[in-house]
């Protein structure tokens, strides 16, 4: 997939993470700021490496603003934000790229 | 035996479902914290709990919540948004996909309204691989009309396993604002029960949203297990002790089963068909209550004897 515009998914509250998405040309550059960085920064960049991967994206800015989210609110917090940077909110193929 | 034998039909619909507690979708830590309230289902909420610019994140968060989280045993069902929105193709998708053990249709009015779910749904288990029929669904009744279809309702797919009051919006209709203590609900509690109870299927009950008025919360969970309710919705974790406690039968309720079962089975043994216990006339037709009360102790996890 294709990042086209910027777009956003989740909030900062508590257990929950802010991903921002935004069109890039030098594979994947990611910007973290997490109170855990230093326990779970390697951690929390495999699973957005992983994710980009799964969807195809080779070309993305992601801008990642954590407060303690479990592995799986990151992850459906950063597809959502693919998803939305392409207009997609229907026909999600659940199970296979996710 | 009558055929409402219960727990010897399909085990997944009847299981124990004493509260059913809503948790929103919208917010991480309501995701991933509920079971820890051990209610005996969960309702992740994709309707009304989440705004409306947010329903496709929730269902990447409920999706993925499903996916990896440990629930512990208990049983997870999604509200799904009505069929008058743009979103209930995509919540069919996405519960059916996760491997939810079942829907709830919110607004549900008609039979139709049901048909058209389980056609989704059948769909979705084809599209990724479930077991057909696997996915279990349940109809929110919220208006008149859908109170006086309840029966046509429960028999419109053999997917569904109960059908449950929703106040809020059912007072709505009915002009009324709940002051009258219930008294508005009466009528459609009793069709209700009475066309799950027809249908073989279970009934539950409206939520209480008075969250600091417990006694009052006890005192309609109380009327509503008289009246022959299975449950009751629930929105506050300090509400599910209460309905446990009161649903779960007392030690002398379960002695007296045993009692009941025992001497019906040796009574038959001997030939004979009616006898006193305790002062009390009893016959076969009293076979299927007391087997029900032990069933429900032994769900509740406090008998553990083999009756």
């Amino acid at each position: 997939m294709n990042i086209k515009k910027t777009a956003m998914a989740g909030t900062l509250e508590s257990s929950d993470v802010m991903v921002t998405v935004e069109p890039g040309q030098n594979g994947i550059e990611l910007s973290l700021s997490s109170p855990v960085i230093h326990q779970y920064g390697r951690a929390i960049k495999q699973t957005v490496m992983d994710t980009m991967n799964r969807l195809e994206v080779d070309h993305a800015k992601v801008t990642i603003v954590d407060h303690g989210a479990l592995d799986c609110t990151l992850k459906a917090r950063l597809e959502c934000a693919v998803y939305r940077s392409n207009e997609q909110t229907e026909d999600i193929p659940w199970g296979k790229g996710l | 035996m009558g055929k409402g034998a219960v727990m010897k039909v399909d085990p997944r619909k009847n299981r124990l479902r004493r509260t059913m507690m809503f948790a929103s979708t919208q917010r991480p830590n309501l995701i991933r914290d509920p079971y820890l309230f051990a209610p005996d289902s969960l309702i992740f909420d994709l309707e009304d709990a989440v705004a409306e610019n947010q329903k496709d994140a929730a269902r990447f968060s409920l999706y993925h919540a499903v996916q990896s989280l440990d629930y512990h045993g208990l049983e997870k069902l999604v509200r799904i948004n009505a069929l008058d929105t743009p979103h209930w193709q995509e919540d069919v998708r996405v519960c059916v996909a996760a491997g939810v053990d079942g829907i709830r249709i919110a607004k549900c009015d008609t039979a139709d309204n049901v048909r058209t779910i389980d056609e989704a749904v059948t769909a979705a288990e084809t599209e990724f691989g479930r077991e057909p029929g696997s996915t279990l669904l349940m109809a929110a009744l919220e208006s008149p009309l859908a109170v006086l279809n309840a029966y046509e309702i429960c028999k419109a797919s053999p997917r569904m396993f109960g059908i449950a009051l929703s106040g809020g919006d059912f007072r709505r209709c009915m002009h009324t604002t709940g002051a009258g203590g219930g008294v508005d609900m009466q009528t459609a509690r009793g069709l209700m029960v009475l066309s799950a109870r027809a249908a073989g299927l279970q009934c539950f009950d409206t939520v209480y949203t008075n969250l600091d008025d417990l006694e009052g919360f006890a005192k309609e969970t109380q009327l509503i297990k008289d009246m022959g309710f299975d449950g009751k919705s629930i929105v506050n974790p300090r509400q599910i002790k209460i309905v446990h406690d009161l649903f779960t039968p007392s030690r002398k309720e379960i002695e007296e089963a045993e009692r009941v079962v025992i001497a019906i089975r040796e009574n038959a043994e001997k030939g004979i068909g009616i006898f006193q216990l305790d002062g009390k006339m009893l016959d076969i037709a009293f076979m299927e209550g007391a087997e029900r009360t032990l069933a429900l102790a032994k769900a509740s996890g406090v008998y553990k004897g083999d009756l």
